[in-house]
């Protein structure tokens, strides 16, 4: 066995997540070290135990309830320490909640966007400081965003907003690094409709619909290149282009 | 409105697509969701059945206007030895991601059907069989351990020396007996990925159960491909194969990516009487010119129609039956010979007439389908009336030498026959878990 590449130490959050296990396997298989955090422990002891099987250089578990996460300084040190170093974190978990609830329920509301733009923004901050300071060629900081992010529509503009403002975290991360000549990259990934258990009230299988593992194979090429936007699958970039170019008028006649 | 975790899926046919119906379907990818699944199923008055990659031909896998769990997103490794060759993974493990998982390590499954594409769940159900029976017997013999989940009394680890009875009705026990979670199984040593595979003619049954015979000591796979077009001298001819493992490397594993993909059903002309006839002609004038010894890798060996991803579309749009039965070796080649003759009087060839022999061993399971005997699997395309009404005939004769047919490749046969053909079904009912049922299983019991 040859060493793993020192770009192969990565912390998934939201391990438990269809495409998360996905992209992980893909990770696995070519040896990387991996630190899964996630909510449910028993579900990630299956995850891990397959991963181990598939290759992974080493796979450390976590568990951790990020709609209730006081201290990301010290989980992504404790992690850091059980891998020996990070060279990436991928940041999957969200929740789309249910938006008429939310419109009424402010509480519920605030779970939405603490839980889909809070908690992820400061680990996102939290990473982005560790992974400035990494010595390895390409280390990367990556979330799943959303193409409802893009332009507020009535469906489901909280979960939207959330994903929206997190896009434009990642993208003034990436700013930075640049304007600091950094090597580490921040990418978002504005997944479009993915067939996952969060999205398993919807009626699937249109061309719009993509297979976890088809969004995964994305995933992992772009923590190689590309960013700080990234659509997938890729059409998602055009039809964005032109949902936000509609002009509001005719917005106002559509029930998107 | 469909139970909670729940969609309506229209339309849904099995592999051989004469049957169809709706469903609700869940695709859970934990272990935990089950039971959620099933209660919220229950509570709306419906049965519910684990389903895998969609092999089975007829209704075994169908649960019509009841609820269906699709367990293909349940697929982890839970633990390999690798020095021991004992693999634990979840029920929805297909076996081509079985195999190249261990193949690189020296194993190889402890035997395979015709495809790879089922998953582990699916072949214990089944209890499916392959070219080596002889030697390994059926899949479930090499089940050591299943983790079996119960309405009636949740996660239950079940084993051959442990729970005998719940084992026993578990393998092939057509996924009644609960939802199978996980499954442990012995691997087989193997020493490379290729195959020593010799290629005989025979020009009629007599000669093929002789070949057969014969071949049982010094041959780990066997198998036989018979031309049913060919009537007069012609009768009964066609080619054996047996196949060794080698044991001089390389271990490499196969990809699932296809050449070909069959996208729409062909029209059902496509395999009518001539061009079946000129078809199987054509196979038997390149095979069976000399008996030819090659190498072949596994893929090539085992699942040559893997290949070819959705031929079951070679059969239109009506779709096709497949009539698998065993009848015991003391009736001879006979009921065979009544079998081919009663296909060939009637012109409506099939693609696949494939012909072995059943190995002594035992099958585990009260409902499994392999015993000592000669199995013949025939794939029939469905012109409706016309072809039930030569299944039938089949039937007939099957029953009358004391054979039974694979319920996993069946859609149409009387409950009758099913009781007769399996003797065990009263100990079966009994290991039911009032929770599943199945097209299959309603049509056989009428309940």
């Amino acid at each position: 066995m040859t060493e793993p590449k020192p770009s192969e130490r990565v912390c998934i959050l939201g391990a438990g997540s269809a495409m998360a296990e996905h992209t992980a396997r893909l990770l696995a298989a070519r040896g990387a070290r991996l630190a899964l955090v996630a909510r449910n422990s028993t579900r990630l002891r299956s995850i891990a135990a397959d991963l181990s099987a598939r290759g992974a250089g080493a796979v450390v578990e976590r568990c951790v309830d990020f709609a209730d996460l006081n201290d990301p300084d010290a989980l992504l040190d404790s992690v850091s320490l059980a891998l020996g170093g990070l060279d990436a974190v991928l940041i999957f978990y969200g929740d789309l909640g249910d938006q008429t609830v939310a419109e009424s329920d402010t509480a519920e509301a605030a779970r939405l966007l603490n839980v889909n733009f809070l908690s992820a923004a400061t680990l996102s901050l939290a990473a982005a400081a560790r992974l400035e300071a990494s010595d390895f060629p390409r280390p990367v900081l990556l979330c799943i965003g959303s193409v409802a992010g893009d332009r507020g529509r009535a469906s489901n503009f909280i979960y939207g907003a959330a994903k929206g403002g997190l896009a434009v975290l990642y993208q003034g991360l990436q700013h930075r690094f640049a304007l600091k000549r950094l090597a580490v990259r921040a990418v978002v990934i504005k997944a479009g409709f993915v067939d996952t258990p969060m999205t398993a009230a919807f009626a699937k299988g249109g061309p719009l619909w993509a297979r976890p593992e088809a969004v995964a194979r994305t995933i992992v090429a772009a923590m190689e290149k590309g960013g700080p936007v990234i659509y997938a699958p890729w059409f998602w970039r055009w039809i964005m282009l032109i949902i936000r170019l509609l002009p509001q008028s005719l917005m106002n006649r559509l029930n998107l | 409105m469909a139970p909670r975790g729940y969609h309506v899926a229209r339309g849904l046919r099995p592999w051989g697509r004469v049957q169809t119906g709706d469903q609700l379907v869940a695709r859970p990818r934990f272990v935990d969701e089950i039971a959620t699944l099933v209660h919220a199923s229950r509570a709306g008055g419906l049965t519910s059945l684990c389903t895998g990659l969609g092999r089975s031909y007829g209704d075994s896998a169908l649960n019509q206007g009841q609820t269906v769990i699709d367990m293909s997103r349940l697929d982890r490794v839970l633990a390999f030895d690798a020095v021991n060759g004992v693999l634990r993974a979840e029920a929805g493990l297909g076996l081509s991601d079985v195999i190249t998982r261990i193949v690189p390590h020296g194993w190889f499954l402890p035997t395979t059907p015709g495809t790879r594409f089922v998953t582990l769940g699916g072949a214990v159900a089944n209890d499916v069989h392959g070219k080596n029976h002889g030697r390994a017997g059926t899949f479930g013999a090499s089940v050591r351990r299943i983790g079996l989940w119960r309405s009636d009394r949740g996660e239950v680890e079940i084993s051959p020396d442990l729970t005998p009875e719940l084992f026993c009705a578990t393998v092939g026990g057509l996924g009644l007996t609960g939802a199978i979670l996980w499954v442990e199984i012995q691997l087989a040593r193997i020493g490379s990925s290729r195959l020593d595979v010799e290629t005989i003619p025979f020009g009629n049954l007599d000669q093929f159960l002789q070949i057969a015979l014969e071949s049982e000591a010094g041959h780990e796979h066997t198998v036989a491909w018979v031309d049913c077009s060919s009537r007069g001298p012609g009768f009964g001819r066609g080619v054996f194969t047996r196949a060794n493992w080698r044991d001089d490397g390389p271990l490499t594993v196969h990809t699932d990516r296809r050449r070909l993909t069959l996208p729409v059903d062909l029209p059902g002309f496509a395999l009518n009487g001539l061009s079946l006839a000129a078809l199987n002609a054509l196979i038997h004038a390149r095979q069976t010119t000399r008996p030819r010894r090659e190498i072949c890798h596994y893929a090539q060996a085992f699942y040559p129609l893997d290949a070819i991803g959705a031929w079951n579309r070679l059969y239109g749009p009506r779709g096709f039956f497949q009539f698998q039965c065993v009848t015991p070796l003391g009736a001879g080649m006979q009921p065979v010979a009544d079998l081919l003759a009663a296909i060939s009087a009637v012109g409506q060839g099939s693609f696949l007439v494939v012909l072995k022999t059943f190995g002594e061993r035992a099958s585990p399971g009260l409902l499994s389908f392999p015993r000592r005997g000669v199995t013949l699997a025939i794939d029939v395309a469905n012109r409706g009336e016309r072809t039930l009404a030569l299944l039938s005939r089949l039937d007939r004769i099957v029953m009358a030498a004391g054979g039974r047919l694979y319920p996993a490749k069946d859609g149409r046969m009387p409950p009758a026959m099913f009781r007769a053909g399996y003797p065990e079904l009263p100990r079966f009912i009994g290991q039911i878990d009032p929770a599943f049922s199945s097209s299959f299983w309603r049509r056989m019991c009428h309940d």
